[in-house]
C-alpha cells in the first residue's frame, strides 16, 4: 500500500458551532488554540477513498483448444458494494489497441458479444466474494495477447489495472533446464553409487578376511597339539625292530 | 621426470580450458546476422539493435548442455584425483582412475557434439555455419582422449 500523505489543518479544540468540515470551521468560528498538521492517513478512513489493489496472474500457458480461467480478485478497505464494477479489456500480441471484452456492472456481467471472443468467453466469478474471473473456451493462437482486468469498488475507485499475459501453445513446452539437470544428476548419482558400492564391498571384503584368518588362527592352533602327540607312538615300534 | 610430469599437466589443463571456453563462449552456429549457441540466440535486427534471447527449450539442446557440462566436471575430477593419486599411489603404480575420469569426459564432448551435429537444423532456421566453439569443442576429444590414454599407461616412479 502506497499512501500519499498531503496535509490537513486539524483543530485541536472542538468547535461550537455546526461547520459543514472541519477545517473552515476552525478558521471561521472556532478559536484554535493550536493547529497541527497531520498527514491524511492518520484520519479516519470515512474521510478519504483509498487505494484499491487488484490481482491477477502474471503468464498463463495453454495448449490450443483448451479452455483457461484467468482470475482477477482485488483487495479494499471498504466492504464490497452492490456497485462493484469489473471489467476485462484484450490487447493482441503485437498491435497497440485494447478492446474490452467484458463488463460487470449493476449485478448483471455483460460478455463480448461482437468482438474476437464472441460466444467464447464466461463469467465465473463471484462478485460478492471480490473474484471477477472469467473463462476462455475454445482458445486459438490469435488468443496469444495481454489481458487486463480492472475492478472498482465504490467510493474505492483510485487503483492500477493488472495484466496477465497469455501464451497458447501447440505442445506445453518443457521448461528450460529441466532435461539438462535430470542428465547432470543421474550421471552424478551413479557416480557416487558406484563409489559406495566399491568402499561397501571392500569393507566387507575385508571383515570376511579378517573373520576367515581369525577362525583359522584357532584352527592351526588346535592342531598343532594334536600333531605333537601323533608322531610319538609309531616311534616305539621302529625302536624295538632295530 | 619433472618434464614429463609438467607436459602431461599441460596437456590436460588444455583440455579443460577448451573445454570451458567451449561451453561459455560458446559461439555453435553462426550467420551473417546472428549467432546461435547452447544457452541463447543472439541476432543483429535490421534497424541495427542487438538482443538475445534464450536457446529454445528442446529436449536434444537440453541434452547437449547437460553432457557439455558433465565434461567439463569430469575433466576437474580427473585433474584433482591425478594430485591425490600422485602422492598416494605406490612406486610402479598406474593411474587408472585418472586416466578412466579424462577418457569419460572425452567421451562425453565427443557424444555432445555428435548430437549437436546432427540435430542443429531442429533449432537454427537459414544458412548458417559452425562457430569456432564448436571447433574448440572437437579438439578438446582428442586432447581429452589423448591424456587420458596416457594417464592409464603412466606408471610411477620414484
Amino acid at each position: 500500500f502506497v499512501f500519499l500523505p498531503s496535509y490537513r489543518l486539524i483543530c485541536t479544540q472542538t468547535c461550537t458551532q455546526l461547520c459543514s468540515d472541519f477545517a473552515s470551521c476552525c478558521v471561521n468560528a472556532c478559536v484554535c488554540l493550536s493547529v497541527k498538521f497531520i498527514p491524511d492517513f492518520f484520519l479516519p478512513v470515512p474521510e478519504q477513498s483509498q487505494a484499491i489493489v487488484i490481482y491477477t496472474g502474471w503468464e498463463r500457458h495453454a495448449l490450443v483448444g483448451s479452455d483457461i480461467r484467468l482470475s482477477c480478485s482485488f483487495f479494499s478497505w471498504r466492504w464490497t458494494s452492490e456497485d462493484v464494477t469489473f471489467s476485462w479489456t484484450y490487447r493482441p500480441d503485437g498491435s497497440r489497441d485494447s478492446i474490452s471484452i467484458f463488463h460487470y456492472t449493476g449485478g448483471v456481467p455483460y460478455v463480448d458479444n461482437k468482438g474476437p471472443f464472441r460466444d467464447r468467453l464466461e463469467f465465473v466469478g463471484n462478485p460478492g466474494r471480490r473474484d471477477g474471473s472469467i473463462l476462455l473456451k475454445n482458445l486459438e493462437f490469435t488468443d496469444n495477447g495481454t489481458f487486463t482486468c480492472d475492478a472498482k469498488n465504490p467510493p474505492d475507485i483510485v487503483g492500477r489495472p493488472s495484466s496477465v499475459r497469455l501464451l497458447v501453445f501447440e505442445k506445453v513446452p518443457i521448461q528450460a533446464g529441466v532435461i539438462t539437470g535430470a542428465i547432470i544428476g543421474v550421471v552424478l548419482g551413479l557416480l557416487v553409487l558406484i563409489v559406495v558400492i566399491y568402499y561397501l564391498m571392500r569393507f566387507l571384503v575385508a571383515r570376511r578376511v579378517f573373520s576367515l584368518s581369525v577362525s583359522k588362527h584357532g584352527k592351526k592352533k588346535k592342531e598343532g597339539s594334536q600333531q605333537r602327540q601323533g608322531p610319538v607312538p609309531p616311534a616305539d615300534p621302529s625302536k624295538i625292530k632295530v | 621426470m619433472l618434464l614429463l610430469l609438467l607436459g602431461i599437466i599441460l596437456l590436460h589443463l588444455a583440455a579443460l580450458v577448451l573445454l570451458f571456453v567451449s561451453t561459455i563462449v560458446s559461439v555453435w552456429s553462426t550467420s551473417e546476422t546472428s549467432t546461435s549457441d547452447l544457452w541463447r540466440n543472439c541476432s543483429t535486427a535490421v534497424n541495427g539493435e542487438y538482443h538475445c534471447n534464450p536457446a529454445s527449450t528442446g529436449e536434444w539442446i537440453q541434452a547437449v548442455q547437460a553432457v557439455m557440462i558433465l565434461s567439463i566436471i569430469f575433466s576437474c575430477l580427473s585433474l584433482l584425483l591425478f594430485f591425490c593419486q600422485l602422492f598416494t599411489l605406490q612406486k610402479g603404480g598406474r593411474f587408472f582412475l585418472t586416466g578412466t575420469f579424462q577418457i569419460l569426459a572425452s567421451l562425453f564432448v565427443m557424444s555432445g557434439a555428435i548430437i549437436y551435429t546432427v540435430t542443429s537444423h531442429y533449432w537454427v532456421l537459414g544458412t548458417y555455419a559452425f562457430g569456432y566453439s564448436y571447433i574448440l569443442a572437437w579438439v578438446a576429444f582428442p586432447l581429452a582422449l589423448i591424456s587420458g590414454l596416457i594417464y592409464v599407461i603412466l606408471r610411477k616412479r620414484e
